[in-house]
């Protein structure tokens, strides 16, 4: 049992790395890149992944170390998590549309190779 | 879309019970009082705002499967998409080359669109900045020249919508 533990551990604490190396990236791109648009494609992006991921590392840690022999809400704790995922991967791509339009329709120029970065 | 069946009723009664079934799965206590109260708020959230969730009588359920076929693919994608990022983010000389492109699709229904539109964000390299209904029109803002000629000269993705909406 002991063994299993810590198997589970390891993943989780695997997919919790990725997700925070994910939104390290992102935070570096927003910095980085020169204007409204390319940070928008570091954030969107970076930011969906490492959500995700670090959500499905919270997921298998609930299922393997809190769901068994728990009540039924306890339990259903996994589906709520598993909707949030679903719920970020439908609305982060929408919103971060939803911003592109607003500066494309408000005149913001994209930034082209050999500008100065805004 | 597909065939309405009884109109308002219909929906109606779609929207409370997928409304219901998701008060239950979020509350996950049994009692009188929880049950009855999910059943009075799912009530009320149909009557207002079934128009919203079943739009034109019902869901695509007949492209559900073409559509599960497409989400692995797309899964993948957004990996792909993620390292492609990344490499241009921490690369010392941030290879980065965008441009604005747009092209006609022969897309449709607003949920072919949303698919299309949702994708195009989440692959590699390209974001929707608008989408044109009436003509399957798309304006894409690419982060470099390869991802923008995999939707100009490949085509790959909007064949692959196009396929499972039935849309071609």
């Amino acid at each position: 049992m002991v063994e299993l533990i810590s198997i589970i551990d390891a993943i989780v604490t695997l997919f919790l790395a990725l997700g925070l190396f994910f939104m390290f990236t992102g935070a570096i791109g927003l910095l980085r890149f020169p204007d409204f648009y390319t940070r928008l494609h570091a954030t969107g992006k970076c930011d969906t992944l490492g959500e995700v991921l670090i959500i499905a590392g919270l997921l298998i840690y609930h299922l393997f170390v809190y769901s068994p022999g728990a009540e039924l809400s306890v339990k259903l704790v996994p589906v709520k998590l598993l909707f949030l995922i679903a719920f970020i991967f439908l609305t982060n791509p929408t919103g971060t549309h939803a911003l592109m339009k607003a500066a494309y329709t408000t005149g913001v120029k994209p930034w082209k190779l050999g500008e100065k970065r805004q | 879309m597909t065939n309405n069946k009884g109109g308002k009723g219909y929906g109606i009664l779609v929207t409370f019970i997928v409304m219901y079934l998701f008060w239950i799965l979020l509350s996950g206590i049994f009692d009188a009082l929880h049950l009855g109260a999910g059943l009075i708020c799912s009530a009320i959230v149909a009557l207002i705002s079934h128009d919203l969730f079943v739009k034109d009588g019902g869901l695509p359920f007949d492209k559900f499967w073409r559509l599960l076929v497409y989400i692995p693919w797309e899964l993948w994608q957004i990996v792909l998409a993620n390292l492609d990022v990344a490499y241009r983010v921490l690369h010392p000389k941030m290879p980065i080359d965008p441009m604005v492109i747009e092209f006609e699709t022969t897309l449709r229904s607003d949920f072919a669109l949303v698919t299309m539109a949702n994708s195009i964000t989440l692959t590699p390299g390209t974001i929707t900045i608008i989408v044109e209904p009436e003509r399957g029109k798309f304006w894409v803002h690419a982060v470099a020249k390869a991802p923008a000629d995999a939707l100009l000269v490949d085509q790959e993705m909007q064949n692959r919508v196009a396929e499972v909406y039935n849309e071609l």
